[in-house]
């Protein structure tokens, strides 16, 4: 009886969970539409309790990875300096750097090999970074704490920087300048309150993040709270509820509420 | 159950008998007949496949909800701090049906549970180091929630944290115990920051900064989120896990009662529990349930469980004389609104004068409270508010702090219990020396939802490996009470 019970919330909740799982995995893999392969696994896993746990693998496989090339790079750290350990960590993420003092940016080629110049100057202190497009989350930044001189960060489109990585980013506020932010998926209007520890922040960019409903609304409070920054990304206008679309939003927020109810 | 099949027949030849007129009628009756015949063969065939196996339809009546006859651990309380046990029980004992877990909760709509009438905050800044490490556990263990609760083919946990941190301020007198608190929090690892006065205006020029000596800003891993995600986040888990779960009150045990001598040479009762008398909701039927240990999580109803045991109820000077000092005190959380209020980076701000107020949602929303004097205690038998409360006591410190809630609209208020430990208002875990298989977690008075996965945690290594393992929490052991030890925490709120 449990089991049918069971079943029966899991056939309620697989209507829009199977699109949530598939959408999430969807915009990891950076697929438009899960590919027939993904949608017949997600089918069938709605049967079978074994394709089920494999899928459950699947996503701790995954999860594994992120972990793995964000853990600290302490050997580095400790025989080579924070600075050479920060520009490692950096380049086998297949992100890019340039040191303070130097014009020159390191790079990863498309392959993702680099050169170990930058093990030649190990006093240099890192100025900009660029890990648009890597994995990079809360736990890897504590590889890039000691960097005190860091001005500019890109994260633009990375799918694991959430709230919690933007909470870590006080240590940085005595230098950020420009923080780029636009395409993360997972921040919140939360993530962006801790923003307030950046105090020399001169240029943030919030373009494109799905979780801001009101993106004019938050473009505003985020320029009260920081008045030298400049927010791009958000027009005044978007999020506001506009008179002749009244009907439409409304029944869009039954619907919301609908599915919200559901998840009860 | 067969004369049930065929009761539909005897209706339907009692519907053609009165009809006895011409034509018209009979016709009318032709038409009942076919009618009534779809839905009598529907109703036939519902039967039908109920008697066939593979339905749950049985002749003899079970009351619905009742727990198992015998369980391993009972959870009483079904709060966030018993829900994380259970998830960590399940947790640690790798194996599917390795061990049996019930958590009872005495109401299913969750109307008067500390838990989700919280303003859901979670906090570093302690002055006990215990206290510091649970949270910061906690605040790791809600940043990595995802792979710790989530559940395959269900959403992805989402608590709505905001990090807006907490803001403690001091005056000339208790500066000194906040560079105190200070310097052990960060020997703990929280990341917090002391300001001036001067960086204080500068940083948040919508404070008026009177009276202000020190303050505190806590960078990282602070803020509040919603505390019922947390909890149905651990409840699913925990049930996908195969937690048994029951809505019912627990009315009393059945015990084992044994003499055990002291060194003083008195003669004391130890009581080992055997069955939890479960009762359903508005019934009087309960259910014993067989169990090995119980946990006590009950939350602002822990005192009424322990007194259930007869702890507290023994001659004054004996150990079984000292009650479970928790019970429930009423907290009042009001909502306002204020237009000109201050943004988005408005912390948790507490106040030297016991005020509280932080952001809620994006739209000029406040809420904000205070702790009462000890002597003016709210009344404890119902939630009602009492909005003179804000009018004389919160409304003018706030605005004292914040001149912009001059202006301000209460717009909603509630109130919910602490599960107030009276003698030293911080967390009572650990083993009852009357009781030896009832392990108690229960008066944190106020902290219990930002302690709760450690907490649970730390319950699990108590039950299953016999001691702490992760956070050492021996100094909020329930010996304290009765050596009449208490370690005090320098602020409360």
């Amino acid at each position: 009886m449990a089991a049918s019970l069971l079943s029966q919330a899991m056939k309620r909740c697989s209507a829009h969970t199977c699109a949530a799982v598939a959408v999430r995995r969807a915009l990891s893999s950076g697929a438009a539409t899960p590919s027939v392969y993904t949608r017949f696994l997600l089918k069938l896993s709605h049967y079978f309790y074994d394709v089920e746990n494999i899928l459950d693998w699947n996503n701790w496989l995954r999860s594994q990875g992120v972990i793995h090339k964000n853990r600290l790079f302490g050997y580095a750290q400790k025989n080579f300096g924070n600075n050479v350990a920060a520009a490692y960590y950096i380049l086998t993420l297949r992100g890019s750097f340039r040191f303070a003092g130097q014009s020159e940016w390191f790079r990863p080629d498309s392959r993702g090999r680099f050169s170990y110049d930058f093990m030649s100057t190990p006093d240099a202190k890192i100025e900009e970074v660029d890990l648009s497009g890597t994995l990079i989350n809360h736990n890897g930044l504590e590889n890039l704490v000691k960097q005190n001189k860091l001005q500019t960060l890109s994260l633009r489109g990375c799918p694991e920087v959430d709230d919690w990585f933007l909470a870590r980013l006080h240590v940085f506020g005595e230098s950020l300048v420009e923080l780029d932010l636009s395409h993360c998926s997972r921040i919140t209007v939360g993530g962006l309150a801790a923003l307030q520890n950046l105090r020399k922040l001169e240029r943030l960019d919030i373009s494109g993040l799905p979780r801001l409903q009101n993106p004019g609304l938050v473009r505003i409070l985020l320029e009260e709270m920081l008045p030298l920054c400049q927010v791009s990304g958000a027009e005044y206008e978007q999020g506001l509820i506009q008179p002749d679309s009244q009907e439409q939003t409304e029944g869009h927020h039954e619907a919301s509420t609908h599915t919200g109810l559901r998840h009860l | 159950m067969w004369r049930k099949l065929f009761t539909s027949v005897p209706a339907f030849r009692a519907l053609k008998a009165p009809c006895r007129s011409f034509k018209s009628s009979s016709r009318g009756a032709e038409k009942d007949f076919f009618k009534d015949l779809d839905a009598q063969l529907r109703a036939f065939r519902d039967k039908a496949a109920a008697a066939m196996p593979g339905s749950d339809w049985s002749p003899i009546e079970l009351t619905p909800g009742l727990p198992p006859e015998r369980a391993d651990v009972v959870i009483v309380g079904g709060g966030v701090v018993g829900w994380s046990i259970a998830y960590w029980l399940k947790m640690k004992a790798r194996v599917r049906d390795g061990l049996r877990v019930l958590v009872v909760e005495k109401d299913p709509t969750y109307s008067q549970a500390s838990t989700v009438l919280s303003c859901g905050g979670i906090r570093q800044q302690f002055s006990l180091k215990e206290n510091i490490m649970l949270s910061l556990f906690s605040a790791h263990f809600m940043k990595n929630i995802n792979n710790h609760l989530c559940v395959v083919n269900e959403d992805p946990v989402d608590l709505q944290f905001n990090h807006s941190g907490y803001l403690f301020l001091a005056s000339e007198k208790s500066a000194h115990i906040m560079e105190e608190n200070y310097r052990t929090q960060r020997y703990v690892g929280a990341k917090v920051a002391l300001l001036s006065p001067s960086q204080l205006k500068e940083r948040f020029p919508w404070m008026n900064t009177e009276g202000v000596a020190l303050a505190s800003l806590g960078l990282e891993n602070e803020g509040w989120f919603d505390p019922w995600s947390l909890l149905n986040a651990l409840r699913r888990k925990a049930v996908s896990m195969g937690v048994y779960q029951c809505f019912g009150e627990v009315t009393g045990f059945k015990c084992a009662a044994n003499l055990a001598e002291t060194t003083d040479g008195e003669v004391l009762n130890v009581q080992r529990i055997k069955y939890v008398n479960v009762r359903m909701p508005n019934s009087l039927e309960y259910q014993p349930v067989e169990c090995a240990v119980v946990v006590n999580a009950a939350g602002a109803n822990s005192g009424k469980i322990a007194s259930m045991l007869g702890i507290g109820l023994g001659p004054k000077e004996s150990v079984s004389g000292v009650p479970l000092p928790v019970e429930p005190r009423k907290r009042f959380v009001y909502v306002v609104h204020c237009p000109d209020g201050p943004g988005l980076d408005t912390p948790f701000l507490i106040d030297y004068s016991g005020v509280y107020c932080r952001r809620e949602g994006l739209g000029g929303n406040y809420i904000t409270g205070m702790s009462p004097e000890e002597t003016e205690e709210p009344d404890i038998s119902n939630l009602d508010v009492d909005h003179e409360f804000f009018q004389e006591k919160v409304w003018h410190r706030l605005a004292h702090r914040i001149p912009a809630f001059e202006q301000l609209k209460v717009s909603n208020a509630w109130a919910g219990f602490y599960d107030y430990n009276t003698f030293d208002q911080n967390g009572i875990i650990g083993l009852h020396p009357l009781v030896p298989n009832m392990y108690f977690a229960t008066g944190f008075s106020g902290h219990g939802l930002q302690q709760s996965p450690a907490v649970g945690l730390a319950v699990a290594e108590l039950i299953l490996d016999g001691g702490y393992k992760t956070i050492d929490l021996s100094a909020l052991d329930l010996k304290r009470i009765l050596l009449q030890e208490p370690i005090l925490e320098s602020n409360i709120v």
